[in-house]
């Protein structure tokens, strides 16, 4: 079941004659008997992002390492800024950085000690890296504690200041795996922010994750990704619609109301579910003109609304329809994504 | 300075040699040490408290033809300590790895090589300050260098030399195991019989022969004959005994470049190995 929408295997950008900021091309990978990553291809244009998904063991650290040239493919290839990952992998070192899945920050070392030592490593000049060091700890919030020991960062801190060793040099294109794993809720929204600000500036984004709602926030583009092959590919929007038509959900003040209700629904949907015990009606529809004329239906019925939405369906939903298992969910909540209208 | 230009802009990038990129990977490991000085206790008290109590307990009754048993052990104690500079690199190396630090360092646009370089030369370092912390302790008990400032350093260098090999070793064996744990584990079980089984702390002529033959080509008890005869600490070898301890100097310096020919290839492809996956 490949579905792979043509605009992606291909590389949107090569159509308008521009590199691609990051391309796999049929990339595999074996250990051993064990098939990691089965031909995997897609591109990503320069300034946006990409959000690899899929469940632990589906193969997404290993393709990262691949295109970073931390490993090599089994076949395959791919580039980063235009540099091919087996021929010119210093290129390809020099235009990225990486995040990796664990927060890789030296814990010995304090906060700009460690943006100093990688900036030293990449070969920047002293003047600069002292300017650039300040710079950046002042922008990920770790003025205050740049010249603590690591060891005694928080993890939100941790992944902070691993963002800030990854970008010393500044590098036009990020590879992230899975950068908010282990994050409380809040730190996680702190970090969405700090990346929304990177693309803002132009940089590239690869994201891993294994939260849907992760891709869904961040990525322009979404690959899907389950034991070592792309099973879908498309934007946030896309794949929703893929997964299956929205419903109308529909509560009601009063249980005597229900069996009334349900029969005004049918009328207008084929498919229509009763729950008792909270009142609630779920119809399939069509979109908002279906739920707007619902809405129009009861408002004239004087039958009293509670609450009346659209739900479209979330990427769980997505990868459930995928790949028929629900996909490993951390302690991300999944919003439901139901634009509500109160009814008068 | 604003952020929305400041990252687009090119960044000045200066192509580092090999030395200038080791030597700011040896820095970091040096941090490593100054922010966790206990890391050093394998180098000073270790040894220290080994010098003493085989010196004060077992002394007595170790005879040692032409030396006080306190200028005998000096030397075994000096050697034992540098073949154990394996064990740090090892430990440093596997803690690396599975931290990701390797990992971050495989990343960036540097040469490889500066990995190992620089973990050697700290690890180096961290012996030699063994090694300082024994001569002094030595000298405070009555251990004495009386064959002139030459063949003082001369031994030194050997020191340092065995020293070098004996990081290729640590490094694959820090490339293959999986866990610091792991490290010591085997480190143990290989080092102690490589520096008890010698003639580091006790002479081999009263070793059951089958005994001495293997001790006496212990690499490890040439390197202790070879200092021994540099510093004037004690009689040259007796004439039954095997040909390295013979030529202690000589064997030494050829046990040290077989060990590096050996392990040197053996590491670089085992750490290319763990590091490629």
């Amino acid at each position: 079941m490949m579905r792979i929408s043509p605009d992606m295997t291909t590389g949107r950008a090569a159509g308008t004659g521009q590199t691609p900021a990051v391309e796999a091309i049929d990339l595999v990978k074996h250990f051993g008997d064990t098939v990691a990553v089965d031909g995997v291809s897609f591109s990503i244009p320069e300034g946006s992002v990409l959000g690899l998904l899929g469940p632990n063991g589906a193969g997404k650290t290993t393709l990262v390492r691949m295109l970073t040239t931390l490993s090599r493919p089994t076949s395959g290839t791919g580039s980063v800024s235009g540099h091919d990952i087996l021929k010119e992998p210093a290129a390809v070192r020099r235009s990225m950085g990486l995040t990796g899945q664990a927060a890789t920050v030296d814990e010995l070392l304090t906060g700009r000690e460690n943006v100093r030592l990688i900036g030293r490593l990449y070969g920047l000049p002293l003047q600069y890296l002292r300017e650039a060091t300040d710079e950046l700890l002042e922008r990920f919030r770790l003025t205050d504690a740049a010249d603590r020991l690591a060891k005694a960062y928080s993890g939100g801190m941790r992944r902070r200041l691993d963002l800030a060793v990854s970008l010393v040099a500044a590098p036009p294109v990020l590879f992230l795996d899975e950068p908010t794993t282990g994050l409380d809720p809040r730190s996680r929204v702190e970090l969405w922010d700090v990346l929304r600000g990177l693309v803002r500036d132009g940089t590239t984004l690869l994201l891993t994750t294994q939260y849907l709602e992760e891709a869904d926030q961040l990525a322009d583009q979404i690959v899907v990704i389950d034991r070592g092959s792309v099973i879908a590919a498309g934007t946030p929007t896309q794949l929703k619609d893929e997964a299956g038509k929205a419903s109308v959900v529909l509560t009601v003040k009063s249980a005597a109301d229900l069996h009334r209700a349900e029969q005004m629904l049918r009328t207008c949907s084929p498919e229509v579910h009763v729950e008792e015990a909270s009142r609630r009606l779920t119809a399939q529809a069509d979109g908002l003109g279906d739920m707007t004329r619902i809405a129009d239906a009861f408002s004239s019925s004087g039958i009293a609304v509670d609450d009346l939405g659209l739900k479209r369906p979330s990427l769980d939903d997505v990868f459930l329809h995928l790949t028929g298992r629900r996909a490993a969910h951390g302690d991300a909540n999944e919003s439901d994504e139901t634009a509500t209208t109160e009814v008068v | 300075m604003s952020t929305a230009t400041q990252t687009r802009t090119r960044v000045p990038v200066e192509d580092r040699s090999l030395i200038q990129q080791s030597l700011t990977v040896v820095w970091r490991n040096l941090l490593h040490i100054k922010r966790m000085p206990e890391m050093l206790l394998d180098v000073t008290i270790q040894p220290v408290m080994f010098t003493l109590l085989f010196a004060y307990v077992f002394g007595g009754s170790i005879n040692t033809p032409g030396a006080s048993y306190r200028e005998f052990l000096l030397p075994g104690i000096m050697a034992q300590t540098i073949v154990f500079s394996c064990f740090v690199v090892a430990v440093g190396l596997t803690n690396d790895l599975a931290k990701g630090i390797v990992d971050r360092f495989k990343s960036l646009p540097m040469s490889r090589a500066s990995v190992l370089v620089g973990r050697s030369v700290s690890s180096l370092i961290h012996s030699s300050l063994g090694i300082v912390v024994m001569a002094i302790t030595g000298l405070l008990i009555g251990w004495r260098m009386r064959e002139g400032v030459v063949n003082a350093l001369l031994a030194f260098g050997l020191l340092l030399l065995f020293g070098f090999s004996m990081i290729w070793f640590g490094i694959w064996v820090g490339s293959l195991m999986r866990s610091v744990e792991a490290v010591q584990g085997f480190m143990f079980t290989v080092m102690f019989p490589l520096t008890f089984v010698a003639d580091t702390f006790a002479p081999t002529e009263d070793m059951p022969s089958w005994l001495r033959v293997i001790a006496e080509w212990n690499p490890v008890s040439a390197l202790t004959e070879a200092c021994r005869q540099l510093w004037g600490n004690g009689e040259a070898a007796p004439p039954d005994a095997q040909f390295p301890m013979q030529h202690p100097v000589i064997a030494s310096i050829v046990w040290s470049a077989v060990f590096t020919l050996i392990f040197a290839p053996l590491a670089m492809a085992a750490f290319r190995r763990r590091s490629r996956d």
